[in-house]
């Protein structure tokens, strides 16, 4: 079995990593191993686990800022907030179910090394856009900061935020510093029903044009909303569009009537109170209606939103594949028939030709070692990529080979 | 003020200038290019104006394609570059040197596309900040990052500078709005970034771009977020008599669970200026004012007003005031935007632009004070207070050479002291040549370090807006081995 190398201190993971270095060994990346079935595989020498590295470094609820040690459970961080009525703002998704690892394992570090931002990304940003600083070691056994703990900061590149989305192999984070809100007191949600893909993109997007704020925009085509755990949506037995407001009680309802007003023409939506959209975007953040198989592929393509849905038909037109619309069509939760390559020559064509980017986020091992993960990047996007591994990680040791081979 | 020091000037593009000229003048017409002294003159500093420099020459290219033959060439020969967009930056971000090309993108100004629909413009970085706003206003959308320079200042410089504004509290800095950019690199290379999208997969070069004072490359175009404009805003003034007091209040309404678009903080020096200046109806026997606003509809601005307004009351408020209408909400913002302006009419003066954690207010307000008074000067505070973003504002006075030595020595000290209770050393405006020595203040040689290798990722020849950003002391191995492996000039 791999060795596992757990660092309770920053010091003990730098000591690590250098010997490391100094053996010329390859190390797996990991927090507690939620993203494990995500991504490319890594065949590494040795598996790095932030587990250890645990707990808060700081909460200041009045300055909406914490800190928390990378390996420290979301689930953890989660509660916290909790207890003074706030949370992160970016609502993050966990990957780990729908891949097949257990649920609730998702770390912080996990959060912001992987950008899992989830509903609430199209008003309230991502989770890169709230990372205020971090503390990580590169490869070369080097500890540094980058940002800080206050909001505004220009000071120097923003080499923490470039850290976002890097998915371990430029460094491993041992300490992120981030915003947090307050949750709103009340939330609503209209479910307009029964509209074809096209038209409940139009409607999302409209929503997002008015001043109302709207939090969550998602649509659910037939197939998929059967599959969710609200009874009352579930048995409608019809695709689902959904426009999340979240305010104080008064503004919600006051803003559920004027947005109803203005999206007139696509009929009347059903109205879920608090406690029932509290549940079903919850569920909708679980990625619960997409769970595991190993009959399935699961593909994640971001793409500019009114385009979703003809990529979602140019697809569906070579495989039978299932939907699941999230950031007002610009994000599409994808699942596609087992095959040998996932679907990709076809689903890279479908979005290359519309403009977005395709992640294969499901599929086996043997899958993933051989389909291009991530979208293949454009030469200069290739070259700036190498030279940054480089200036982090030289000797190439840390989750080399994780997003795209040999980096 | 001349404590920051700069390398000495490369004889060798000196000497070639006229060469240099007519090189670039096949390349882009000449029609781009200003080489003589009274039109060079107008480029030789920006809003730091105490630090002047010739530069070699400007040139004004009008497409990506022509940034991308000017960078080729100056790469090609060794030419060191200053890209520029409006001059407004307040930390030396644009100061040219003698030995080098000033790249300034203003005439680069098209808007190329707005969708509505995505919400999303896609523009040339040259235009301002304001304009952006401008063109989408009619559907009732804007661009939210909002700094005080927006009527001048370029996006490009936005985007150099990562500009916030007042309003960022609710909406955010530049890095917060943007997609996607093309930015050019020193070889000439043109690199889409990121794009119309929400996200991207791989590195997120996006967020080391956005923030980088032109020491990764030229951006041309960005794809920028534009937001539907909320039904209505509408600000109210809080006075109190002690800053600690104001400063508690603010905890006390965030801690509410409220966000208000923005909290500004004037302490009783600005006030009075800016009182004088705008008219706005500011109390002037307080010693701090808070300027909340918030957004909704009528209703919900009525109802959050009322709420700040009861928790805002066991800290004795000396004057609460909603605004009367938007004549009255116009005047405020005036009075508060124009405050350098205002408070450059009665003196010369040094803006600082440290962050600090909003819980060390009462104490970094006091040490200000002592700083100040300690080298003799006095100093008016106008602050971000809901991120946490300061501008003490040190008067002196410009013509007195001792004066203007120990403004600069209070503001270092100032940005010492801010790091020292766990801020920053620059919120908005960028660290340029001003802030650029005290960088080991807030940062260990590895952290610059880890910062400077992304640079040379993107510059290898380190000839983009070089000497600036980092310690000299810490980039000169950098900057001199490059120059020994740059390629022999043409």
């Amino acid at each position: 079995m791999t060795q596992m190398l757990r660092p309770a201190a920053e010091w003990e993971l730098q000591s690590m990593i250098a010997k490391l270095v100094t053996n010329r060994q390859t190390a797996e990346v990991v927090g507690n191993g939620a993203l494990r079935n995500a991504g490319r595989a890594v065949d590494a020498d040795v598996v790095v686990t932030t587990a250890s590295l645990r707990g808060l470094t700081l909460y200041e609820p009045t300055e909406l800022v914490m800190s928390a040690r990378s390996g420290t459970p979301l689930a953890d961080i989660e509660a916290e907030l909790g207890l003074r009525d706030q949370m992160l703002p970016f609502e993050p998704i966990d990957m780990g179910p729908t891949t097949g690892s257990p649920e609730g394992a998702l770390s912080i570090g996990g959060v912001f090394a992987t950008n899992a931002s989830g509903a609430r990304r199209i008003t309230g940003g991502s989770a890169r856009d709230h990372l205020l600083g971090l503390r990580a070691v590169n490869g070369r056994a080097e500890l540094f900061k980058s940002g800080g703990r206050v909001m505004k900061n220009v000071t120097g590149l923003d080499v923490a935020r470039g850290l976002t989305g890097s998915w371990g192999t430029l460094a491993i984070i041992t300490e992120v510093t981030f915003k947090v809100v307050p949750q709103p007191a009340a939330t609503g949600t209209l479910v307009y029903t029964g509209l074809p893909d096209d038209l409940a993109v139009e409607v999302l997007t409209t929503a997002l044009g008015t001043p109302f704020e709207v939090s969550g925009a998602a649509h659910i085509p037939r197939r998929m909303a059967a599959r969710l755990k609200l009874v009352a949506l579930a048995d409608a037995g019809t695709a689902l569009t959904l426009l999340r407001l979240e305010n104080f009680p008064a503004a919600v309802s006051e803003r559920q009537g004027k947005l109803q007003a203005a999206l007139k023409v696509y009929g009347t939506p059903m109205l879920l109170d608090t406690a029932a959209s509290r549940a079903l975007w919850r569920e909708l953040r679980s990625l619960s209606i997409l769970p595991y198989s190993a009959d399935t592929s699961l593909w994640r393509i971001s793409c500019v939103p009114t385009k979703g849905p003809e990529i979602v038909a140019s697809i569906q037109k070579s495989m039978k594949a299932d939907a699941f619309y999230d950031w007002s069509g610009g994000l599409v939760w994808l699942e596609v028939p087992t095959a040998a390559d996932a679907g990709s020559a076809d689903v890279r064509r479908a979005v290359a030709v519309r403009g977005g980017y395709a992640t294969l986020v499901r599929a086996s091992p043997q899958v993933r070692a051989t389909v291009e993960v991530f979208e293949p990047m454009k030469p200069e996007i290739e070259r700036l990529t190498r030279g940054m591994k480089t200036a982090f990680d030289p000797a190439g040791i840390l989750n080399r080979g994780r997003m795209y081979a040999s980096i | 003020m001349s404590r920051v020091a700069m390398p000495e000037p490369d004889a060798g593009p000196l000497q070639r200038r006229s060469i240099i000229v007519d090189d670039l003048a096949r390349l882009v017409g000449r029609g781009a290019l200003i080489w003589d002294e009274d039109g060079r003159r107008a480029y030789e500093t920006d809003a730091l104006t105490a630090y002047r420099s010739m530069p070699l020459l400007v040139v004004l290219p009008r497409s990506t394609e022509d940034v991308s033959k000017i960078l080729r060439y100056c790469y090609d020969n060794s030419l060191k570059v200053i890209p520029r967009g409006a001059g407004t930056s307040l930390c030396g971000g644009a100061l040219p040197t003698e030995d080098a090309v000033v790249l300034c993108v203003s005439k680069m100004k098209r808007i190329l596309d707005v969708d509505y629909a995505n919400r999303t413009a896609r523009v040339e970085t040259g235009i301002t900040n304001l304009a952006i706003s401008g063109k989408v206003a009619e559907k009732g959308f804007f661009y939210a990052p909002d700094p005080s320079s927006q009527l001048a200042c370029t996006l490009a410089g936005n985007l150099a500078m990562n500009s916030g504004g007042a309003h960022c509290l609710k909406y955010g800095v530049t890095t917060h709005n943007v997609l996607g950019l093309k930015m050019v690199l020193i070889d000439g290379a043109i690199v889409d970034i990121g794009g119309s999208c929400l996200d991207a997969p791989g590195y997120d070069l996006l967020s080391l771009a956005i923030g980088s004072e032109g020491q990764l490359g030229v951006i041309t175009e960005a794809t920028v977020r534009i937001l539907r404009a909320a039904e209505g805003a509408r600000p109210m003034m809080l006075g109190f008599d002690a800053p600690e007091t104001a400063g508690a209040c603010v905890a006390a309404i965030i801690g509410a669970g409220i966000i208000p678009v923005a909290i500004e903080y004037m302490d009783r020096p600005a006030i009075a200026v800016c009182e004088a200046y705008a008219g706005a109806g500011y109390p002037l026997d307080v010693e701090a004012l808070l300027i909340v606003e918030v957004e909704g509809s009528d209703t919900e601005i009525a109802s959050l007003l009322a709420q700040i307004s009861e928790i805002a009351r066991p800290f004795a408020p000396k004057s609460i005031e909603i605004s009367a209408d938007a004549d009255q909400s116009a005047r405020i913002w005036a009075g508060r935007k124009a405050a350098f302006g205002a408070i450059g009419r009665i003196s010369d003066y040094y803006c600082m632009d440290g962050t600090i954690p909003l819980g060390a207010l009462p104490h970094v307000l006091t040490r200000i004070s002592e700083i100040c008074g300690g080298y003799g000067l006095k100093v008016a505070n106008i602050f971000h207070a809901g991120d946490g973003n300061l501008h003490p504002l040190i008067l002196y006075d410009a013509n007195d050479p001792d004066s203007n030595e120990k403004a600069e020595a209070a503001g270092a000290d100032i940005l010492k002291l801010c790091v020292e209770v766990g801020g920053c050393l620059t919120g908005e405006h960028g660290v340029g040549i001003e802030k650029r020595d005290l960088m080991s203040v807030q940062f260990s040689q590895t952290d610059l370090a880890v910062q400077m290798r992304m640079k040379s990722v993107f510059d290898p020849a380190w000839l983009l807006n070089a000497a600036k950003v980092f310690p000299l002391a810490s980039s000169e191995p950098m900057r001199a081995a490059m120059r020994f492996e740059a390629p022999a000039a043409a």
